[in-house]
């Protein structure tokens, strides 16, 4: 070890060196290269883009940085469009999630510990279960023939079998359902840790309950709200399976986008242009995200 | 809590859990169907398991499995050794070089949109085969390491909030009588996180199995996975072979967590009885 270490090479360094240089290779660098090709040149070649710097023989270099694709979102409206879109389905999603899923957080938190298993278990479960799948069964329970429109025609409550399948309405209860045990468990995590005392101290003070809940359970679970919130927002931004299964030609979702520039029109810079652009306004986010999980994990300590 | 508040608890509980499982009961219950139209039921020749063999005949669906299998069983293995690594890194060494970077690179993957994650790694496969031949062409092989990219973040988090939650005066102990730290992590560390590191293979080798979009870009010819298959397929519509698909896999899955989970109860039970 001695001669190792006078390299400054050490166990230690050996532990993180590893996963270091692995994500450095296969999640860093990759997005400087998305970066380059973003102001690349579209080309009728394989790979579809050409070099931004190229040896012009006589001693020349030529670089070529081109804004056309940055130029060309901002001009074409239907990519503004696009982000603006996937930000409102996103911001609507989240909050839908936490109107459903706070209760439930609460609840799973508040029960006995033996029925408190079960239920984490039950939340846990369809996260192990396919996505795919799982949005695939709402096609089957929305579409015209499908499931609910068939129980509510035997009901006799409707007559004409409502059209839900390739909506906005399908699309946004796709996210919800898919992303609903992101935002549990975290916020789940959070209010367990609470001390339900304080609840009691305040109504044996007159607090009414809601009133309790307002001015003590929700600022203490902040946190967890905030980190659960998140969870759900910035992957739904981008997200691209549930507009394609769900929402119709007429869900302008940027990922969706994205992938239709990439695989249909083989535009691979513009792909990479709002691939930067889409990053640009997440990148926020995400370090909010992560500030929020460094405080929960200090206070746990 | 009082009464009032007590049943709107209960009752949001109840809608929520519904609003989880009749869409995956729903799956299950049409597997069973007769008809093609999957959503109707037709009585008279239901239940059946006619879907269960039309899809075991399947071979598209089933070489496609067997891909999928392939590249999630060597994601998950791969991604464990990194993880733990990592996790075991950022919760034991207080103060490294680099250890912010670390900890945003394996935080920043589970937020990350995966069209986006998706489309650079393939760029970066395209661009080191420009530059060193190496990968040659899409598979199994680039598939895999964009897998094993995002996996490890997931079991680094897991290992990583397993370690800070036990205390070090073990590891501590057995260095002072002498042990090396090689030797205390796989005598000593290593066990005790052992349901963590079992839980992020798991979850490791799941994630792999379910992607779509990061395999679809990442993927070459002739390596489709189940999920790309399963894709092209519902794109069309329903299909009752896709329920009994969906009906296995929560089948298989429901056993893992349930055997997982009994296993982890007891695990803990005779930690506690060893510790009295």
């Amino acid at each position: 070890m001695g001669r190792l270490q006078r390299l400054g090479i050490t166990g230690r360094g050996l532990v993180v060196a590893l996963p270091y240089l692995w994500l450095l290779l296969f999640f860093v660098v990759p997005f400087v290269i998305v970066l380059k090709i973003s102001f690349s040149d579209i080309d009728l070649a394989i790979p579809p883009y050409k070099p931004l710097i190229e040896w012009m023989g006589k001693n020349s270099l030529a670089i070529k940085v081109n804004f056309n694709n940055y130029a060309f979102l901002f001009t074409d409206s239907l990519y503004l469009h696009a982000f603006a879109n996937s930000i409102k389905v996103a911001f609507l999603s989240t909050l839908m999630c936490l109107i459903v899923g706070y209760p439930m957080a609460y609840g799973i938190a508040r029960a006995r510990p033996a029925v408190r298993n079960v239920l984490l278990l039950l939340v846990i479960l369809p996260f192990w279960t396919s996505l795919l799948l799982r949005v695939y069964a709402w096609i089957g329970l929305l579409k015209a023939n499908g499931v609910i429109n068939n129980v509510l025609m035997s009901l006799g409550i409707i007559h004409e079998p409502l059209t839900m399948l390739y909506t906005p309405f399908a699309m946004y209860v796709g996210i919800v359902y898919s992303y609903l045990p992101f935002l549990i468990l975290p916020l789940y995590a959070n209010l367990e840790k609470m001390d339900w005392q304080l609840l009691e101290a305040a109504e044996d003070l007159g607090c009414r309950p809601w009133q309790a809940f307002y001015k003590i359970t929700l600022p203490l679970s902040r946190n967890g709200i905030l980190a659960g919130s998140m969870l759900v927002f910035i992957p739904a931004v981008g997200e691209f399976v549930i507009p394609a299964l769900l929402g119709g030609p007429n869900a302008l979702m940027i990922g969706r986008v994205l992938w239709d520039e990439f695989f249909a029109n083989r535009a691979w810079p513009v792909a990479s242009a709002v691939a930067i652009l889409l990053l640009i306004l997440l990148v926020p986010f995400m370090m909010w995200y992560q500030s929020v999980q460094a405080r929960e994990t200090a206070g746990a300590r | 809590m009082n009464r009032r508040s007590s049943y709107f608890i209960l009752t949001c509980i109840g809608f929520g859990f519904a609003f989880l499982y009749i869409p995956i009961l729903s799956m299950v219950v049409f597997s069973f169907n007769a008809s093609k139209l999957v959503t109707v039921w037709d009585s008279a020749n239901s239940p059946t398991l006619k879907w269960y063999y039309a899809l075991l005949g399947n071979e598209e669906i089933l070489d496609a499995a067997w891909i999928s299998l392939k590249v999630a069983v060597i994601n998950a293995s791969g991604s464990v050794i990194l993880g733990t690594l990592a996790g075991f890194g950022l919760a034991r060494f207080s103060q490294f070089r680099g250890r912010f970077t670390l900890n945003a690179m394996t935080t920043a993957p589970l937020v990350m949109p995966e069209v986006i994650t998706g489309l650079s790694l393939l760029l970066l496969f395209v661009a080191l085969e420009q530059l060193i031949g190496w990968p040659a062409g899409r598979g199994i092989t680039t598939m895999t390491i964009a897998h094993m990219t995002f996996s490890m973040a997931y079991v680094t988090v897991i290992v990583n909030s397993r370690l800070a939650t036990f205390d070090t005066a073990l590891e501590e102990a057995a260095m002072d009588l002498g042990a090396r730290p090689v030797k205390v992590f796989f005598v000593i560390t290593l066990p005790i996180i052992f349901p963590a590191v079992l839980s992020g293979w798991l979850l490791a080798f799941t994630l792999s199995w379910d992607d779509l979009v990061i395999s679809s870009f990442t993927s070459g010819p002739g390596s489709s996975t189940l999920p790309m298959v399963v894709f092209s397929k519902v794109r069309l519509g329903v299909s009752p072979e896709i329920n009994v698909l969906a009906t296995l896999t929560l089948g298989v899955v429901s056993a893992m967590i349930v055997g997982v989970s009994l296993w982890m109860a007891r695990r803990a039970r005779l930690d506690a009885a060893a510790a009295q």
